[in-house]
């Protein structure tokens, strides 16, 4: 039972790259239900940003390229659940499960023949001096630049929710839709961009997967991300920072119990995987009763239709 | 709306079940995956064997599948759903679809299923496995010779008989010929999920392994030892594609004659319940060309060794070897037999870790 063979700073700097996808992704979900929506296919729009994402970044050598390629890969497959649900006023849930299924189906039409390529290596972030600190160095100065960006994206949408006019709006077409329609906000307009904005960020976590990751494409490699995503948007109350505090302490519980193994520490993996789950179970329970939902800060519309002419 | 709705149930039913309108005469073929056809792992060469069987029958036969099942109650509602829409033998190719498989296989008595790696059978449901054993063997003995801090990793799954003998057999084929060998295992409770089987391998090489072993479905653990200069092996399929450098060799799971010869005896009425664990030498195992990293002389013997398991003059498991809790397995020149073998729930000794229960 060597602890002092694991190295904190190298644990931290995993950990880190473990959460960014599922950090991105529920994100953008967060924006999503705070509009009142609830979009299931976070995995389905994942992984077609995986897909999309790869192809870009491997046909132009780009890896920025590639990131933009994520996004609009899954802000467009976004598009099939704003018909649904915005237009069509189907059921949010089916919906986005269906967004799941064709997400995963399409991701694998498109990537036939992407199988064995490399992807170009993406930039580390490299300040002379800086970068090359003992311990702050390699955790603060030394990551990929969509490492950087994940953060500056949970403080821009902490800002724009709380310090913005649209951001007013968007919580109010999420806490009352006819309120809002009746003050004369575009209710469905507002939803529509919040869905698009959470395809994207769900597009470009999945373009982290197979760009930075796991270097690679493989079919239904997002493998369940999607849903960790979800999960986190409750489990952090739907508040940025506590989002980005539940997307790492899942990549951590994840990543540190790997590493335990591999130094022969023997800890039980298969429930300490689960704690996140649990946990979010635990948040749901509390959630259901009824008096303490305001202060859990679920929007009060969510999963919701609106028609203006209710 | 209505339309809407009933073109979208089609379209799921249609993403579900590919191809399983009836037709005829046709002996109908179902296969139920763990994981997607493409992992370019255990379940892309499952699949292969699926199209063997396209390939050997043509229009008498009809085949489908469903990937990505999961290994609870949801399996045993694919199934029945197979089992209804008239498929005459289902191949369940996961170990935890066990109970699922018995369940269905009681309701539906005439439709036969054939369970891959489990050990439950019944009239109309077969077991049948592959001696990956004996490809670690092969590898263990690569890695022994060719690891230079002493240090292999293993990415183990569940700890389940077969990947427990895989660990030990590795282990124990490094050892004789590297007395100084460790071996790290990383559970990760997961059959496919490249983002966590390459977060493991990382953990692993940051734990001085210089060569990793794999016992889950993706390439992912091939192509972070491509991308930081260390050594793998291909499981289940080449996955050369993504390790040029890294893959030294790669055992590779042959299901097709299985899988042929199966739909033939229902074909020909004469399929019976039946228990098949089938190594090299019946070519269910295969270990392809030693890559160029490997020197000649561990090739040479590694190959001496691949071809001792299968002519029968060697066996994986031969004594002397203690458990590890240094009790008495297998006596000087003893060999395992198969019960123990199908039921092993022990490290053996030399092994520094603990085995998960």
């Amino acid at each position: 039972m060597d602890f002092s063979a694991i190295s904190p700073v190298s644990l931290i700097v995993s950990l880190i790259a473990a959460s960014t996808p599922i950090l991105l992704a529920a994100i953008g979900e967060l924006v999503v239900e705070k509009s009142g929506v609830l979009n299931l296919g976070v995995e389905g729009m994942m992984i077609i940003g995986a897909i999309t994402g790869f192809i870009a970044a491997v046909s132009t050598g780009n890896p920025f390229l590639g990131f933009l390629g994520g996004a609009i890969g899954g802000a467009l497959v976004s598009i099939i659940f704003i018909v649904l649900t915005q237009y069509l006023m189907a059921n949010q849930v089916a919906s986005g499960l269906g967004l799941t299924m064709i997400g995963l189906g399409l991701a694998a039409l498109l990537g036939h023949s992407y199988a064995g390529i490399k992807p170009p290596s993406s930039p580390h972030l490299d300040i002379a001096g800086l970068s090359d600190l003992p311990v702050v160095g390699p955790i603060l100065f030394n990551h990929d630049f969509i490492i950087y960006f994940s953060i500056i994206l949970t403080a821009s949408v902490w800002y724009f929710l709380n310090r913005t006019k649209a951001g007013l709006i968007l919580r109010a077409v999420g806490e009352n839709h006819d309120a809002a329609h009746a003050l004369g906000y575009k209710v469905v307009r507002v939803r529509i961009y919040a869905i698009l904005f959470g395809g994207a960020c769900a597009g470009i976590g999945g373009a982290y997967l197979s760009l930075i990751r796991v270097p690679q494409w493989t079919e239904g490699m997002t493998a369940g991300a999607g849903w960790i995503a979800l999960a986190i948007v409750v489990f952090g109350s739907w508040k940025p920072w506590r989002v980005l505090i539940g997307a790492y302490l899942f990549g951590g519980v994840t990543i540190l119990q790997l590493n335990l193994q591999a130094v022969g520490v023997n800890i039980g993996a298969a429930y300490l995987s689960m704690t996140p789950y649990i946990i979010t179970i635990i948040v749901l329970v509390i959630m259901s009763s009824d008096k303490k939902r305001a202060s859990l800060n679920a929007p009060a519309a969510l999963g919701k239709l609106f028609h203006a002419s209710k | 709306m209505n339309l809407l709705k009933t073109l979208l149930t089609g379209a799921a039913m249609a993403v579900g079940l590919a191809g399983a309108a009836t037709a005829g005469e046709k002996v109908k073929v179902g296969f139920i995956y763990v994981g997607p056809t493409g992992d370019f792992g255990w379940s892309y060469q499952h699949d292969q064997g699926r199209k063997a069987i396209e390939e050997a029958f043509g229009d008498a036969v009809e085949t489908s599948f469903v990937e990505s099942v999961p290994e609870s109650a949801d399996s045993e509602r694919v199934m029945t759903q197979m089992a209804l829409s008239g498929h005459d033998i289902i191949f369940a190719t996961s170990f935890n679809y066990m109970d699922h498989v018995m369940n269905v296989a009681k309701k539906f008595p005439k439709v036969k299923f054939e369970h891959a790696t489990g050990f439950k059978r019944a009239d109309n449901v077969s077991t049948y496995s592959a001696r990956f054993y004996e490809g670690r063997a092969v590898i263990g003995h690569v890695a022994g010779k060719m690891t230079k801090t002493n240090t292999i990793g293993y990415i183990a799954s569940y700890p389940i008989p077969e990947v427990v003998r895989g660990i030990n057999a590795a282990y124990l084929a490094a050892k004789a010929v590297n007395p100084d060998v460790k071996m790290k295992i990383v559970w990760v409770y997961t059959w496919f999920d490249p983002g966590k089987e390459a977060d493991a391998a990382n953990a692993l090489i940051e734990q001085g392994a210089d060569i990793i072993m794999q016992h889950t479905d993706s390439p992912a653990a091939m192509t972070i030892a491509e991308e930081k200069g260390i050594y793998a092996f291909g499981q289940a399929s080449d996955m050369g594609q993504f390790g040029p450098n890294a893959r030294l060799t790669s055992i590779i799971d042959n299901w097709d004659p299985y899988y042929i010869a199966r739909v033939k005896a229902v074909m020909d009425g004469t399929w019976s319940s039946t228990d098949t664990w089938d190594g090299i030498k019946e070519g269910m195992v295969g270990i392809v060309d030693f890559s160029d990293k490997v020197p000649a002389d561990v090739a040479a013997s590694a190959g001496a060794i691949r071809d001792a398991l299968s002519a029968g003059t060697m066996h994986a498991f031969t004594g002397p070897i203690n458990k590890q809790d240094g009790s008495v397995w297998l006596a000087d020149g003893e060999t395992a037999d198969d019960g123990t073998l199908a039921g092993m729930n022990f490290y053996v000794e030399g092994i520094e870790a603990e085995l998960p229960q």
